[in-house]
């Protein structure tokens, strides 16, 4: 297992550039329409009404939001409860993405329940039998251990560099000191809130699934089934490493760093087979419960269906069979887009294409603002990315000192 | 060593996924609300409503909603649309033609049905919603987050929301009169309906009249009560000459409809054994492929 020596650092490149302003304005736009939204009401932005009460926001801030962070926990689970370090590398910027993920899930709760100012009334209002009060308290958990898991990279940043302005310099020597025991502590303890991010997101993975169980007929058959919750949490698993790769393979063009090909096409090879189990699961649902009929049927439904199994799982699934692909950065990139696409329609099959109400007159179809709103979170979360890893240390760069052992494996070592 | 380990991850995801599927056939819904055998109904015979929506106002009157004047109401072209329950009404009328029979019209008068077995009980986020012992759903403004999570499981697509609020939007529908029923009185449609058309009652009661009815009048009345037995038993209860989906009642089952949920849910969570399971299988999986790494290093 010799290979180079990567130690994450924060990357040297300039903040902004053309594409960096495009993402400014489009956040800017978004965060206008959700000024609509808490000066009049949900009504006024969206398209929601009493027939469809749930639409864009929770399909793809919160759904999607939850699925394609999933990088964060499969890596984890295969960096550090597994031990492959080779995957280290990796770990962080998943990490990240997750942190900043489920972050801006909570925000997608947050404007899109109508009493934002009791956004904490789960917390002492139980209702065991209800899925989403499961996702609700799992998702507050799991952002704080995220938060927890992500503090060692600040306290790296800061441990002999703290230097605060002139009239505040005396606290540099306390603050240090303080870093360095906080750094410690964590470093022990890490290893509960690793398994503790696993357990947890595999359980609020698959309670997103049981959420539209209980709409029963109100949900087109093709999607409405009782393992709902297992499919959840399959596709979870199989978009994670997509994701990671995704993400990193544009993260190295925008700031002009060598992919990572190595390292991400060993993480490719494992993706077919996870794909594989996902896929098996959907068509043998499919097969028992008879759903193939409404295939036949041409409207949006099995349109949908058709094009989230085919280009989503399929066509991804045979491209990370072949070695070539696995090796060939925009193949491989594809593949991974592709998986991506593949969740991200899925959620919002799940929870909009899918949801029939009774009495509908019209079909529901997001508004502009909810669009705005919804692509605005995107680009801010790009540019928080963007700043975290040109300011702490995430993305790891090959070196020819020794690795820091003690913060890439930390608290497992 | 690797392909053990990968092995190994992907037999627990096989684990968890078996232990999820596994546990939603066998474990069973846990019972939310103790129904009371004397909880109480309305038995909606829509043969008889002559659509006069008398109902509808006093409803808005009872619950301080804008009503307006009663006579206004005779205005029958109000009927030429279908409408839903919402935020201005809690009840409404809808008519229906009566096709080739018949050239008077069928009334049928709609609102939240007061399940026995409420979805919206068993979704809702910090349980704002309750059934109560007389057989009412009520909803409590004091714990609802605006999740909207009722709405998307109410089976008849009832609760209704604010949209246009921006601070403390309500979800409405009807309560069945809740505090008029507590002080001895009848809820406010049924004590105003001019031809009886509800009838008021307890529930076991209701069910014996209609099914007297249907018994007397075979001709006039499809042999079906709605809400007898539609997702696992209603508190209104409906009869009508004419099948129940022409009438735009959603095709429901007979199981409850939060039942295959709460079972997944109790699954998952049974008493937090299969949480703390799998955080001990990492756990362990953690702690070998750990000493596994450290002994390989020795060895080098
Ligand atoms: S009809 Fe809907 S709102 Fe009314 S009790 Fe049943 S589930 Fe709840
Ligand atoms: S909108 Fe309110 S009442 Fe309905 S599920 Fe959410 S918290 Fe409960
Ligand atoms: S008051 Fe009675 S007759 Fe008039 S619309 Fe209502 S239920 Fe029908």
């Amino acid at each position: 297992m010799s290979h180079e020596v990567h130690n994450p650092v924060p990357i040297k490149h300039k903040y902004f550039t053309p594409g960096v302003i495009g993402l400014i304005i489009i956040a800017v736009n978004g965060l206008v329409f959700l000024m609509g939204r808490f000066f009049f009401g949900i009504g006024a932005v969206t398209n929601l009404n009493n027939q469809y009460p749930w639409g864009l926001w929770i399909g793809v801030d919160v759904a999607a939001g939850v699925a394609l962070a999933a990088g964060g926990f499969t890596t984890a689970a295969l960096g550090h409860i597994m031990h492959r370090d080779e995957y280290h590398a990796i770990v962080r910027p998943a990490l990240l993405t997750a942190m900043l993920g489920y972050t801006f899930v909570a925000m997608g709760v947050f404007v899109d329940i109508g009493r934002w100012y009791f956004i904490w009334h789960p917390l002492v209002m139980w209702n065991g039998n209800s899925a989403l009060f499961e996702v609700g308290i799992c998702v507050m958990i799991y952002l704080t251990v995220l938060y927890i898991e992500f503090l060692p990279v600040v306290t790296e940043r800061f441990i002999g560099k703290v230097n605060l302005p002139k009239f505040l310099a005396g606290f540099n020597k306390p603050v240090d000191k303080f870093l360095r025991v906080l750094d410690r502590g964590l470093s022990k303890t890490m290893f509960i809130f690793i398994i503790a991010g696993v357990v947890l997101s595999s359980l609020h993975q698959s309670s997103l699934g049981t959420l539209m169980v209980i709409a029963g007929p109100k949900m087109h058959p093709l999607w409405q089934t009782p393992i709902l919750p297992l499919l959840f949490l399959l596709s979870a698993v199989s978009v994670g490493f997509p994701m990671v790769i995704f993400e990193s393979l544009i993260a190295s063009r925008s700031l002009k760093l060598k992919p990572e090909m190595p390292v991400l096409s060993r993480l490719g090879s494992m993706i077919a087979p996870l794909l594989g189990i996902y896929l098996a699961f959907k068509i043998g649902d499919m097969v028992i419960r008879k759903t193939f009929v409404y295939l036949v049927d041409f409207n949006t439904a099995s349109v949908m269906f058709t094009i989230e199994l085919l280009f989503g799982v399929i066509i991804p699934l045979r491209m990370f069979l072949s070695p070539k692909v696995l090796k060939t950065p925009s193949l491989l990139f594809t593949a991974s887009a592709l998986v991506v696409f593949g969740v991200l329609l899925n959620r919002i099959n799940n929870f909009v294409v899918a949801y029939n109400p009774p009495y509908s007159t019209e079909s529901y179809f997001p508004s502009f603002g909810e669009i705005s709103v919804t692509v605005g979170f995107v680009a801010i979360l790009v540019l928080a990315y963007r700043f975290i890893v040109l300011n702490f240390p995430v993305i790891s760069l090959p070196s020819k000192t020794a690795p820091q052992t003690k913060y890439t494996i930390r608290g497992v070592k | 060593m690797s392909g053990k380990s990968r092995r190994d991850f992907l037999k627990s995801t096989a684990l968890i996924g078996a232990g999820v599927t596994g546990l939603t056939t066998t474990a069973k819904a846990g019972p939310q609300n103790i129904l009371s055998e004397d909880r109480m109904g309305v038995l909606v015979d829509t043969t008889v409503c002559v659509g006069c929506r008398n109902c509808e106002w006093a409803c808005k009157d009872a619950h301080n909603l804008p009503a307006g004047n009663l006579e206004d109401y005779e205005d029958r072209k109000v009927l030429d649309t279908k409408r839903r329950p919402g935020t201005d009404a809690l009840t409404v009328v809808n008519e229906y033609s009566h096709g080739k029979n018949s050239s008077l019209p069928i009334d049928v008068k709609v609102q939240c049905m007061h399940c026995d077995h409420p979805a919206c009980v068993s979704a809702c986020i910090v349980g704002a919603f309750t059934k109560h012992e007389n057989g009412t759903v009520t909803w409590d403004t004091d714990m609802c987050i605006g999740c909207r999570y009722c709405m998307a499981a109410c089976p008849f697509q009832v609760p209704a929301f604010e949209y246009d609020k921006a601070l403390n939007p309500m979800i409405m529908k009807c309560d069945f009169c809740f505090d008029r029923t507590k002080e001895g009185k009848l809820p406010a449609c049924v004590e105003i309906c001019p031809v009886e058309a509800l009838t008021y009652g307890k529930r076991s009661d209701l069910i014996k009249i209609a099914r007297d009815r249907i018994k007397r009048n075979p001709d006039k009345y499809v042999d079906h009560i709605l809400g007898e037995t539609e997702v696992g038993g209603t508190s209104w209860m409906y009869l009508a000459s004419k099948d129940f989906a022409e009438l735009e009642f959603p095709k429901l089952g007979k199981n409850p409809a939060p039942g295959v949920s709460e079972s997944i849910q109790h699954g998952i969570f049974a008493y937090f054994v299969p949480p703390i399971s799998l955080y001990a299988l990492l756990g362990g999986i953690m702690w070998i492929t750990k000493r596994r790494k450290e002994l390989d290093e020795e060895v080098k």
